[in-house]
Parts: structure tokens; C-alpha cells; sequence
């Protein structure tokens, strides 16, 4: 027994020590934290896919450094999002990590950065709002915009150009789809709009033909904010349950994660309003050619989803504030930080910048889901707007006093 | 002996018998549940309970799913009921079964031959399971149960290098498409029309094909040859061996039955909801649970368990969706804590 153990635990350091030894001057280490297993499996390898492009158009180098991408994986759960964080900067080493991809998870890692002020924390796509809005951490950056950001000029778009008086929302019970539905709920209550009914479901839940016979029969149409598997598993169950309202969708319930799945909840997703940070149809020549090296990457979608633009996005601006400090992480990443706060540049879908509270300002994109000439889904551009903040456009003190976003925050039935 | 089949005293002084005292609260439920899913509900009703049509919904998702939950169950408390094998690998096998069935009815069109392909493979690979692994291990409990962990993890890694992490729909065909208008008034219009509950057919075809199955086993178990030797087994192994039966063939024929259950019930489900990795898992645990509650190796008490959870799963997610979960796993505690061996599982 003994001498089995003593064989496990050379195995072991054999294993760790060259991660360790590596660290060497010519490279340097990112951490790259995704969901690579659980219900949002296939929305972090497309987050990987952005990442990964963003790393070849610089040849896999940054100042003259290789760049050595360390995994981490969780399952969208807050706790496995800090132990992949605590694994790679605790074991690998690494003072730059990138992600994680969902809400809640977001949350986790921003407190957890608070712990490790020398490790410099890049969102990947998370975006519940209380990352960076109340209580942020001072090296946790996101450059790519939150969920209620995301929602910017939907409400009012089903108000007054669909005509939608009274919506139901269907959403996943956690901190991004509260932020979504504050999003659009913000506008669209503003507009004059109802929403007799929220229903909130455990993420993972399969069976939803209980939620949507309990949705009112007399709503003029069901938002619905889900996400990966839970989207494709509603609307089949809405199709098979003969749904008539027409929906109106969260952001990534529309996207390439979704529109890709096979089955017939194709035909229910048709005409789908919905908003987000990009448009498939997006005609800019910087989203064309972000477009075209992203389908280099293996596995790619018809078009990027929203995580591999997040990713995109944020690993962009990581190499950008890198090159700029020439690489030099030593002082604990204090140069690094400092070039982040102030950097500002022009992304696929337009210019980003970073407010006081590390939280990107950006342009959104007013979409409807159309067939493409190839029989794949798309999201169609029917509106940009311009530099969306994080107050949407509120002043600051006002916008806190709406408090923050829970299952009850905001409410107009 | 259940405490149900003694009378008791009170019998004799011409009082009802405790069994008929049971009889009469059954039948009160049946009568409050009859009248609940056909009368029309008066306004403080559907004030409470949403409406109507959610309420009976959510009944008639919970008995699908009960269905669901059942068609993996069996095979689990059959396969722990004869051979004392907790085979943990035994959501992998539904898991499986479901890309099975999404492979052979994409590739050929037919879904039924999907669920017959679901079953068979999975009844081989429950045979090979069955002689690889647990013949060599038999009554060393921890190791089984180490060894069908150590399974069912190479199994889920190996599932999501060949299927990726996507989700799966597999295409129902035509025939089960669209959606049933059942005699339920769920309200009545202004002008007098009754509008009725429209349920997905493909749902109640899941439900009688589990109603269908669960007769077929307990038949197969109470009346034929092997049914009995199996009984035989679960009661004493010994014994059966020593009176000539080839117990190894009695085990590869239930473990067949029970892991193409598993890879059957997997097609089934992957039809209603969806395929995707965790699956595997979350049958796993839906399949303890139900096992635990019923009885471990009953097959009667595995329907009355997988009875109790679905409805307590659908009417969770209806009526208070965040603490849900938790009613799944208060039903399991009261059961531990009251009858320990499950609702119809024998004391040992």
C-alpha cells in the first residue's frame, strides 16, 4: 500500500511539475475559463472558438511572448466556475484568466478576484449585471456588455412596432436571465406594456410542458430567456404543445447555440424579435472578416454565437493591453490593469470602451430570425444602437435606486 | 407481512377493518382528484392553483414522466432486487440507448426502428456488462459499486468524444405528431363554449406504453417460468442455485431486460424531451430515488415510486419552481425515515 501511494504521488508531481516549469520568460500563460461540460457545453466551446481566433490573428504571440492557453472547465454552476478559476491560478499559475462564460458563475469569480488582487480577471461572457455594477472587484474587466445592456430597444420595439401588449416571460431561475428580463422589461413596461406572468425554471430543467400550460392564455406573446439545451427543450415542447403566441427572444435564446439544433422548433423560432450584442446579417467589413477567421476554427458555426464574440472580445482587449505592457506581468499585473481601464478599441461590432466600473460601453444590435438562402437560421439586423451603458441611458443614481435585479425587481403585471 | 393484510380487532366488534378505512380514503382522493381534473373550477380555485389547465397539466406530465421515470426504474430495481448488483452505470445505459436511437432513426427514417435498435443494443451490451463485470465481482459489493462508477464515467467521456456536447431531438414520426383534445372542460367562454384540453399525443402514447410495459414485467414476473425463478432469486439466491436452475442465465436475462429497459426508456425520452450530456446522471439519481422510495427490487413498488416523484417534479415546477427540487427529496427522507425499506420493499 505504502509503496503504491509513494508511486501515485510521483505520478502526480510528474504530471503537474512541467505545467509549472514551464513559465518560462518567452511564454506567457492565460487562463481560459468556459463551460466545457454541463447544459452549456456547446455554448463554451463556441466561447473557446472566439477566444481562440482572437489569439491567431496575432499568431499565437503578444509582445514578442508565445501564448500558452491553460482550460479550465466548469458546468455553469458557481462553485465549479471558482474551482476551475482557483485550479488555474493556484496550480497553473497564471495571472491572466479569461472567462467565465455564465451569470452566476460571474458573480462567483468577481468574489473570488477580490481574493487574489495580483491576478488580473477578463469576463468571457457572463453577464449578470452585479458583476461589475454593485460591489465590483478592481481587476475584474468586462469588455463585453451585460444582459440587461443586451436588451437595449427590444421593449420598445414589441410595443410599438409589434404591437405586443401583455407578455408572459419564461426564463431560467439565476442572475443573467434576471438581468435580461430587467432589460427588456425596463423598456418595455416604460412603453406602456404588461407582463401578467414570469415563470422562473431551474436551469437543466427538461420537461417544460408544465410551465407552458400554466403561461395565461390571453398574452399577446411569451419572452423567453433560456439558454442552450433548456431553449431547444422548451420551444419543442412549445411547438409539440401546438403554442400559438408568437415569442419574443432573450438574447441567447436566439443565437447560433440554438438556431443550429436540429428538430422542428425551427418553425416557431421564425420572426423571433430579439437583441443582443451581435447580428448575424451584420453587413460592417469588420464583422464580415471577424466572421471569416472565425470559421477557420474547427467546429464553427454557420455564423459566431454571442460566446464566441464575448470571448472574442474579451481576449482582444486582453492581447491588446498585453502588447501595450510588453507582456509584463511582474509587478502583479498593476501595468496591465491600468492599460485595460483605459483602453479602448474598435471590435467586429463597433467601438467598446470600459466605464468607471470596468463594464463595457457598446453598441447593440435589434435582430429578427430569418431562413437564410442556405436553409440555416439567422439573426437579422433590423436596428443598431449606439454606445449602450450600463444604466441604459439613465443617470447612474436614479438607475440604482430601480435596485437590484431579482425574480420580483422589475414588475408591471 | 404488510401491517395491511392483518385485520384488526376493531373488525370484530363490527367496526370497519383497517383495510376498508384505507379503501374509503382512497376512494375520497379518487372522488376530490375526479372532480378537481372534470368540473368546471369556480373562481377561488383557479385563483389558488393558476388555472385549470395548468393544474391538469401538470398531473398529466407528472404521470408521463412517472412513466419515464419507471421504464429506467425497473430495470434498476430488477437488476438490484435479484443480483444485489447496484449497477450506478445504469443512466449511462439510458443515455446510450437515446443516441442509439437518434442514430438509426435519422440515418433510416423509421423511429421505431430506432426503439427497437435502443433496446436490443442496449439488452447486449447489459448481457456483456453482465458477464464481464459483474460475474467476476459478485458479492463484493464496494467493488461493483466503484467499478460501475469507474463505467459510467468512461462511458459519459467517451459518449461526448462521439456525440459532442449538442442537443439531440430525435424526430417522432407523423403519426404521433400534433396534439390529442381530450374531455377535460378547462373553461368556459363568455358565450357559453366549452374549450377543452388539448395534450400532446405523442405524451400519452410514452404514458400507455409504460402502463403496457409495467403490466408486461409484472405478467413476466407472477406468471411465467422465468418470472418465477427470478422471484426465486430475489428471495434466496442459495437456494435457487442448489434446487438445479442456472443462475447465471436467470442474471443474464434480467440484466438483458433491465439495461434495454433503460436503452428503450432512453429513445422514448429523448423523443419527449431532448439528448444531451448529464443525462445520464440525472436518470441515475431520478432512478435511486424512485427505487429507494418504491422498495429496492420491487417492481410494483418502482411504479409507485416513479408515481410519487413525477408528480411531485411537475407540480414543483408549476407551483413553486425554485424549492422544487427539494419536495423530490423530502418524499425520499419521509420514506427513509418512516419505512426505511421503501413503500413496498420487504424488511430484511
Amino acid at each position: 500500500m505504502h509503496r503504491r501511494t509513494l508511486l501515485a504521488l510521483a505520478l502526480f508531481t510528474g504530471l503537474t511539475a512541467p505545467s509549472m516549469a514551464l513559465a518560462a520568460d518567452d511564454t506567457i500563460k492565460i487562463g481560459l475559463l468556459a463551460t466545457f461540460e454541463g447544459p452549456f457545453t456547446v455554448l463554451g466551446e463556441d466561447g473557446e472558438r472566439g477566444a481562440m481566433t482572437a489569439i491567431a490573428e496575432t499568431n499565437g504571440t503578444v509582445a514578442g511572448k508565445k501564448i500558452e492557453i491553460v482550460k479550465g472547465s466548469s458546468d455553469a454552476s458557481p462553485d465549479s466556475a471558482v474551482r476551475a478559476a482557483r485550479k488555474l491560478v493556484e496550480q497553473d499559475g497564471v495571472k491572466v484568466l479569461v472567462g467565465p462564460l455564465s451569470g452566476d458563475e460571474g458573480l462567483a469569480v468577481k468574489d473570488y478576484a477580490k481574493t487574489k488582487p495580483d491576478v488580473t480577471f477578463i469576463n468571457g461572457t457572463s453577464a449578470a449585471q452585479d458583476t461589475t455594477l454593485r460591489n465590483p472587484a478592481d481587476n475584474f474587466f468586462r469588455f463585453s456588455t451585460d444582459g440587461a445592456q443586451w436588451m437595449a430597444g427590444l421593449g420598445t420595439y414589441a410595443f410599438n412596432d409589434k404591437g405586443y401588449k401583455k407578455v408572459a416571460t419564461v426564463a431560467e431561475d439565476y442572475s443573467f436571465p434576471y438581468t435580461q428580463v430587467f432589460g427588456f422589461m425596463a423598456e418595455f413596461c416604460k412603453a406602456g406594456g404588461h407582463v401578467p406572468s414570469k415563470s422562473w425554471v431551474p436551469i437543466g430543467n427538461k420537461d417544460f410542458s408544465s410551465v407552458i400550460a400554466a403561461i395565461p392564455e390571453d398574452v399577446d406573446a411569451i419572452y423567453v430567456a433560456l439558454g442552450g439545451a433548456d431553449a431547444v427543450n422548451f420551444l419543442t415542447q412549445y411547438q409539440q404543445a401546438g403554442g400559438t403566441a408568437p415569442l419574443i427572444g432573450g438574447s441567447i435564446t436566439v443565437d447560433q447555440t440554438v438556431l443550429t439544433s436540429k428538430g422542428k422548433l425551427r418553425d416557431v423560432l421564425k420572426g423571433t424579435p430579439s437583441a443582443g450584442p451581435t447580428a448575424d446579417t451584420n453587413d460592417a467589413p469588420a464583422w464580415k472578416s471577424f466572421v471569416a477567421a472565425y470559421a477557420k476554427q474547427p467546429g464553427a458555426f454557420p455564423s459566431p454565437s454571442l460566446f464566441a464574440h464575448g470571448y472574442y472580445v474579451n481576449m482582444k482587449a486582453t492581447l491588446l493591453a498585453l502588447d501595450q505592457v510588453g507582456g509584463d506581468v511582474s509587478d502583479g499585473g498593476k501595468k496591465l490593469r491600468e492599460a485595460l481601464s483605459k483602453l479602448s478599441f474598435d471590435t467586429p461590432t463597433g467601438k467598446v470602451s470600459l466605464d468607471k466600473n470596468r463594464n463595457a460601453v457598446a453598441d447593440i444590435f435589434l435582430t429578427e430570425v430569418t431562413e437564410g438562402s442556405d436553409g440555416n437560421l439567422l439573426n437579422k439586423l433590423v436596428k443598431v444602437v449606439p454606445q449602450v451603458n450600463q444604466t441604459l441611458g439613465i443617470p447612474e443614481d436614479e438607475f440604482m435606486k430601480l435596485g437590484a435585479v431579482n425574480r420580483d425587481n422589475p414588475s408591471c403585471p | 407481512m404488510s401491517i395491511l393484510d392483518q385485520p384488526s380487532s376493531s373488525s370484530l366488534s363490527g367496526g370497519v377493518t383497517r383495510r376498508q378505512a384505507w379503501g374509503l380514503v382512497g376512494l375520497l382522493a379518487a372522488a376530490i382528484v375526479a372532480w378537481l381534473v372534470f368540473a368546471v373550477w369556480p373562481q377561488w380555485l383557479n385563483a389558488i392553483l393558476i388555472s385549470k389547465k395548468a393544474f391538469v397539466s401538470a398531473i398529466l406530465n407528472g404521470l408521463t414522466l412517472a412513466g419515464l421515470y419507471f421504464l429506467v426504474a425497473s430495470g434498476f430495481t430488477l437488476i438490484f432486487g435479484l443480483m444485489r448488483n447496484i449497477n450506478l452505470a445504469h443512466g449511462s445505459l439510458y443515455l446510450l440507448g437515446a443516441y442509439i436511437g437518434y442514430e438509426v432513426t435519422s440515418r433510416t427514417g423509421y423511429w421505431l426502428l430506432g426503439v427497437a435498435a435502443g433496446f436490443a443494443v442496449l439488452a447486449i451490451i447489459g448481457v456483456v456488462m453482465q458477464v464481464f463485470v459483474f460475474r467476476r465481482l459478485e458479492g463484493d459489493d464496494l467493488r461493483q459499486t466503484l467499478v460501475t462508477i469507474g463505467i459510467s464515467i468512461v462511458a459519459a467521456d467517451l459518449m461526448l468524444a462521439v456525440w459532442a456536447g449538442g442537443t439531440y431531438q430525435i424526430a417522432t414520426p407523423e403519426w404521433l405528431d400534433g396534439a390529442l383534445t381530450l374531455p377535460i372542460i378547462t373553461a368556459v367562454r363568455s358565450n357559453g363554449a366549452s374549450v377543452f384540453l388539448t395534450y400532446p399525443l405523442y405524451r400519452v402514447v410514452v404514458l400507455a406504453a409504460a402502463i403496457v410495459i409495467g403490466v408486461g414485467l409484472w405478467l413476466m414476473l407472477n406468471k411465467t417460468r422465468v418470472g418465477m425463478m427470478i422471484r426465486a432469486g430475489v428471495d434466496d439466491r442459495a437456494m435457487l442455485s442448489a434446487s438445479g436452475v442456472n443462475v447465471h442465465a436467470v442474471f443474464a436475462i434480467v440484466f438483458a431486460v433491465g439495461a434495454g429497459l433503460a436503452g428503450f426508456a432512453g429513445v422514448v425520452g429523448g423523443s419527449a424531451l431532448s439528448v444531451a450530456p448529464g443525462e445520464d446522471v440525472r436518470y441515475l439519481l431520478a432512478s435511486l430515488v424512485v427505487v429507494i422510495v418504491g422498495g429496492m427490487g420491487s417492481i410494483t413498488g418502482a411504479a409507485i415510486g416513479a408515481l410519487l416523484i413525477g408528480l411531485a417534479e411537475q407540480i414543483g415546477l408549476v407551483y413553486f419552481p425554485t424549492y422544487g427540487v427539494v419536495l423530490t427529496f423530502v418524499i425520499m427522507v419521509v420514506t427513509l425515515a418512516v419505512r426505511p425499506q421503501g413503500i413496498m420493499g420487504k424488511a430484511r
